[in-house]
């Protein structure tokens, strides 16, 4: 009898927790959004400033990602594969995202790239290139802010995949881009797939590091989270609602094609 | 395919994992490696395949030195000892992979693997996934995806290391029987003696980074080059100042005297291993020798624990004395 009542309790619980912490609000979110009819949401999230940052968004987002995955992919082959000396920093460097606040991120680069005062901000506006205020800031930020996810997921399984396949796949005759392609890649998919989802959301949810250093410009460099962020406090709550349903939609919709995907594709592993 | 190796010496930086090992594996023979593990067989193993490069010496494949040549010019099939199936490909797609990657026609692939996967016995099991396999079915696979590419020699790490013993000895005379019908030559690592000797045409015993001995399991067997092998390959006594395999020695009833070879002593310990037993005797100097002989032996003789008996040498081994082997090590 108490063993039924401790497993309910828990459950209860735990669906509780996870219920009011995230599903209630989020719900209402929806509901806000949604309230004044399909109409007014589909006209609050076509306005010109709306549309805009929509459009910059996944801009940034599709470049930041592909800069991540690119770099993750190297990163967790170099630091799985190989001992080097500084590996150790590297190590450190790329954790180092998760454990500073974005806006602390935004901060050093605005830092360090600052056109009158910056370490390298007054050498590229010599030469034409304003990085802060402007679309490069932005994917930068959402980069740095980004950086570990997909290393962090593929290191481990590369480490526990070992080096047997690829070397037997090479006494079979493959060659280096062959190996790759037909060995390495497809044994550590799911854990990439997942990375890239993970840096996916943790970009398009970025507002502290770039809000500091994009200004938040409307219709320039206001991505749907600053956005958001703005119509908020110009009291236009319709808009802040639909612009966050918005992004709500766009973040799951990327899960659910990663776990469709997944299950087409079952795998015994 | 012969392959020749010359002089290997290979260091794994403070360690000495091999040195100065050379011997020959005549085309279409079975060489097994064999040795304590740790003892450097497995690096030569992956000297031959290309996936060390040795500090010195030289590995010759078919008349052609192949020391600097890439792992997968060389035309060899590698077993890996826990088969490094790909996992995320089923057995079909396994043993196909050597072709593949050679950009052969489809039709040609299919029937090749069709034609390996009979030879293996896993053609019903070509849709299945390696981690849906037995170990000895993963190491058929292995098998067969190493000989898709007709390779020149075939090198096996450990192949029935991983297995339990039953499914070891059918494997065992299986390959044997595959080696031949397939005609490769093939070089095999075991630390089982009793495998060598089973599946080899030759064994080089290797031991702490060094070649012991080459030779046909009978010649090492009967003519070990030094102790070591002659423990290595099969128990060992000594008696009356002479090495000699337990079943080598005479147990008798009577008191035979004091000959030249017998000694007296009373029985301590007998065990009985099916067909066999193993006597132990204490001789007259506290020493113990252990006599092995049949079981029928041991019941016409009807001797039993406290006995006297007298134990004679039959033919003691003679060490050193490396017969029609090949020269070892001079050390």
């Amino acid at each position: 009898m108490s063993r039924y009542v401790t497993r309910y309790g828990i459950r209860a619980v735990a669906t509780l927790y996870v219920g009011l912490l995230v599903g209630v609000p989020v719900g209402s979110v929806f509901f806000r959004a949604l309230r004044p009819g399909l109409d007014s949401f589909w006209s609050q999230i076509t306005t010109p400033p709306a549309v805009h940052a929509l459009v910059l968004t996944l801009e940034v987002g599709a470049l930041a990602v592909a800069l991540n995955t690119a770099f993750g992919l190297a990163a967790a082959l170099i630091l799985a594969r190989h001992r080097f000396p500084g590996a150790a920093l590297v190590e450190a460097l790329i954790d180092l995202p998760l454990s500073i606040s974005p806006v602390v991120a935004g901060l050093a680069l605005l830092l360090c790239y600052s056109s009158t005062q910056g370490l390298l901000g007054p050498f590229l506006s010599r030469h034409g290139i304003e990085v802060l205020f402007s679309f490069p800031s932005i994917v930068m930020a959402c980069a740095f802010v980004s950086l570990p996810y997909v290393v962090r997921e593929v290191q481990p399984v590369l480490i526990e995949l070992g080096t047997d396949q690829e070397q037997a796949a090479e006494t079979l005759g493959a060659g280096p881009f062959a190996i790759f392609w037909r060995i390495t890649l497809p044994s550590i998919r799911w854990a990439l797939a997942y990375g890239v989802l993970l840096t996916t959301a943790r970009v398009l949810g970025e507002f502290g590091a770039v809000a500091v250093v994009s200004g938040s410009i409307l219709d320039k460099t206001q991505t749907l989270t600053l956005y958001v962020d703005s119509e908020f406090t110009n009291f236009n709550s319709a808009g802040a609602y639909a612009g966050a349903l918005l992004i709500a939609v766009i973040s799951m919709a990327v899960l659910a094609a990663l776990s469709v995907s997944q299950s087409r594709e079952r795998q015994v592993l | 395919m012969s392959i020749e190796v010359r002089s290997l010496s290979k260091r794994f930086g403070q360690v000495r994992a091999l040195e100065d090992v050379s011997f020959e594996v005549p085309a279409g023979s079975l060489m097994a490696l064999l040795g304590p593990s740790g003892g450097g067989k497995s690096t030569v193993l992956r000297l031959i395949t290309g996936l060390e490069v040795p500090d010195s010496g030289t590995v010759v494949i078919d008349g052609v030195d192949v020391t600097h040549v890439p792992v997968r010019s060389r035309g060899i099939g590698f077993c890996f000892q826990h088969y490094a199936p790909f996992r995320h490909m089923t057995v079909w797609q396994n043993v196909a992979f050597g072709l593949k990657v050679r950009r052969r026609p489809k039709a040609e692939i299919a029937a090749r693997v069709q034609e390996l996967l009979e030879l293996v016995r896993l053609d019903e099991l070509a849709a299945r996934y390696p981690s849906q396999l037995s170990g000895g079915q993963r190491q058929r696979m292995a098998l067969a995806r190493a000989l898709a590419v007709e390779p020149k020699v075939l090198l096996l790490d450990e192949p029935f290391g991983a297995l339990d013993a039953q499914v070891r000895k059918e494997l065992r005379t299986w390959l044997r029987e595959l080696v031949e019908r397939v005609k490769v030559t093939t070089v095999l690592v075991t630390h089982d003696q009793e495998e060598a000797m089973e599946v080899a045409d030759q064994i080089a015993i290797i031991h702490g980074g060094r070649l012991e001995q080459v030779g046909t399991p009978a010649e090492c067997y009967d003519h070990p080059a030094n102790e070591f092998v002659l423990t290595f390959l099969g128990s060992a006594t000594r008696h009356d100042g002479f090495w000699v395999r337990p079943h080598d020695l005479i147990l008798t009833r009577d008191d035979a005297g004091n000959g030249p070879g017998v000694r007296q002593g009373r029985v301590t310990r007998i065990t009985r291993l099916g067909f066999e037993a193993r006597v132990e005797v204490t001789l007259e100097d506290e020493s113990t020798t252990v006599v092995q002989l049949p079981r029928r032996e041991l019941d016409r003789l009807e001797v039993e624990r406290g006995d006297r008996v007298s134990v004679a040498l039959g033919s003691p081994v003679p060490i050193g004395d490396v017969g029609t082997a090949q020269p070892v090590d001079q050390r």
